[in-house]
């Protein structure tokens, strides 16, 4: 019996650590893994206890490439508990400094950890070295996202300045004016990223995925909204954990989700594209239009292009928000209660679903977080198998990359919060 | 304006031996010594970069994983050795501390001096908690990266 194994140890190109584990019989997929470690379960662990006022600064610590994800669908649902309403310009600097997320780690995932793939480059550094104008322009519309994020959030990497109720400050206008002018020239760019990334030569992949997004009555999603998906379903946060759930599964620490009644589905740039087409803001719509882009995409592949088109989305609303701001009183006031609350947002790879329940001291009785890597799992598993099984005399190496690729269709975040210098000294 | 010396530490206050960067960063920034910055990262290349153009002389301090004994002290001067790009690892961040050094040496963008400290880690499971190897070790790093201070300072 002939059988291959193809085994990729560390994931490159990946945030956190994976591993892909393939076995081939025969000709035939025997076996697919996607081993993931560490899951935020450490995290519902530490909450709880603590005071509900701390849910932000410490889930922003699960994830250093979106910290404001875990901020923004924390305080939802804290505030869900507590009867509270964030709206105005308070809602609207919240979707400012959501912007600035999406920029800085949609960019950096088309640019760094994706595009290399797509033109041939090992990794970033190779590409640099061919077009560092390229890599230069994106690594300056990255700043600009960060640089939000500082602006508004007082800190890039773990904003300090988000809390329950809105912010502990705001900016002036004079604060944010700086910004309108790098932004118009980071929106050419975003521009010219997704035409780019419209030439790219894609594999002839495509499966009917169930695509999970929130839904916002008019706006593009990312905070809020309804719970929608591609099979028809519409909910409320709340109702969340009645329609999906988690399995254990035994080669990863990680749990994978499922829909009840359906098995694995897609959160993510795709999954809010296909879902959220008739919200797109003008300029992101007018070359999504141009470049044909349209749903729904079904290829994982394509993401590239989506998550382009995002950005897009991502430098209008900045200008759009920065443009009609004043400034308001930094938070409404909050009374906490005991009770139970749901929030859920759109971080750049897909949605993440927080639930707290309170005491009547405002402590955390209990926390659930379902990050949308989590969510992903089982459906990059299916998209492995699936590629690996129609190219199964693709050469080794070749289709070792592919599979690599495949798992970075999903810009997973595998091990949010793990980091160490690894070095191999002689 | 650009500082004469910033020190970045860099890793997750979260996952073990990993708290070291944070707590470096906390021990310098206590101490307020004059035209020194003190910032912590989690370890994104593409912001380590942006952190690090802020001053002529960059110092990181970050966890380290080698192979080598816990607790030993690791120094390298990033401005003046390439370094070979075999002998890192991808860090966990697919674009991580090495990656950023050397694309910032591709693209011209590396201060005048960076500096790379760190301690040989022992266990990096998510719980608070430097290891008692790496702990017995902070008081020279310290030491060293002070020299380093003081000297890039003057």
């Amino acid at each position: 019996m002939k059988s291959r194994v193809i085994k990729v140890e560390q994931l490159a190109r990946v945030e956190g650590e994976g591993a892909v584990f393939i076995k081939i019989n025969d000709g035939k997929v025997a076996d697919v893994k996607l081993t993931i470690f560490e899951p935020p379960r450490f995290f519902e662990a530490f909450l709880r206890g603590r005071k509900y006022s701390e849910a932000p600064d410490i889930t922003a610590r699960i994830c250093g490439i979106c910290p404001i994800a875990y901020q923004m669908s924390s305080v939802q649902a804290m505030e869900d508990a507590f009867g509270v309403t964030v709206d105005g310009q308070l809602r609207e600097l919240r979707r400012l400094i959501y912007c600035g997320e999406w920029i800085e780690s949609h960019v950096l995932h088309i640019y760094m950890l994706h595009a290399p793939d797509f033109l041939g480059y090992e990794d970033a550094l190779l590409l640099a070295r061919d077009k560092p104008d390229l890599v230069k322009r994106a690594l300056s519309m990255k700043k600009i996202g960060n640089d939000i994020m500082n602006i508004v959030g007082g800190r890039e990497i773990h904003p300090i300045n988000v809390k329950v109720g809105g912010f502990y400050r705001v900016p002036s206008k004079k604060e944010l004016e700086p910004l309108v002018d790098r932004l118009q020239w980071g929106l050419e760019g975003a521009i010219e990223t997704a035409r780019l990334t419209n030439t790219l030569e894609f594999p002839d992949f495509e499966t009917d995925y169930e695509f999970v997004s929130l839904r916002h009555p008019d706006e593009y999603p990312l905070m809020g909204g309804r719970f929608v998906s591609s099979s028809g379903l519409d909910i409320a946060i709340k109702e969340y954990e009645f329609h999906f759930d988690e399995r254990h599964i035994h080669h990863s620490h990680a749990l994978h989700s499922f829909e009840k009644g359906k098995g694995p589905y897609m959160v993510g740039p795709i999954a809010r594209f296909n879902l959220n087409f008739d919200r797109l803001s003008p300029v992101a719509r007018q070359i999504a239009d141009e470049i044909g882009l349209k749903p729904p995409v079904k290829n994982p592949f394509k993401s590239i292009i989506v998550r382009s088109i995002e950005t897009i989305l991502a430098f209008e609303e900045a200008l759009r928000i920065i443009n009609q701001y004043e400034p308001p009183g930094p938070a409404v006031a909050v009374q906490p209660k005991a009770g139970i609350g749901f929030g859920a947002s759109e971080a750049p790879r897909g949605t993440l679903y927080h639930r707290y329940r309170i005491g009547g001291d405002g402590l955390i009785k209990d926390a659930k977080i379902v990050p949308p890597t989590s969510q992903n799992q089982a459906t990059i598993e299916n998209d492995l198998r699936k590629f690996a099984s129609a190219n199964i005399d693709m050469p080794r190496e070749q289709l070792t990359w592919k599979l690599e690729q495949s798992v970075r269709n999903y810009d997973p975040c595998i091990s949010c919060a793990t980091h160490f210098l690894k070095l191999e000294v002689d | 304006m650009k500082h004469d010396v910033i020190l970045i530490g860099v890793g997750n206050e979260f996952r073990g031996d990993d708290a070291l960067g944070a707590a470096i960063a906390r021990e310098f920034d206590s101490r307020s010594i004059h035209g020194l910055k003190v910032m912590t990262e989690s370890g994104e290349g593409a912001s380590l970069m942006e952190a690090w153009s802020g001053a002529y002389h960059v110092i990181i301090v970050d966890a380290i994983s080698s192979g080598q004994t816990p607790g030993t002290v690791h120094r390298f001067d990033a401005s003046t050795t390439k370094i070979p790009r075999r002998t890192f690892h991808y860090s966990s961040h697919a674009f991580g501390v090495a990656e950023a050094i050397e694309m910032a040496r591709e693209l011209q963008l590396l201060p005048s001096t960076l500096i790379v400290y760190g301690i040989e880690g022992n266990d990096f499971t998510m719980g608070r908690g430097i290891t008692p190897s790496v702990q017995s070790s902070m008081a020279e790093l310290i030491k060293r990266i002070e020299q380093d201070v003081l000297r890039m300072s003057s």
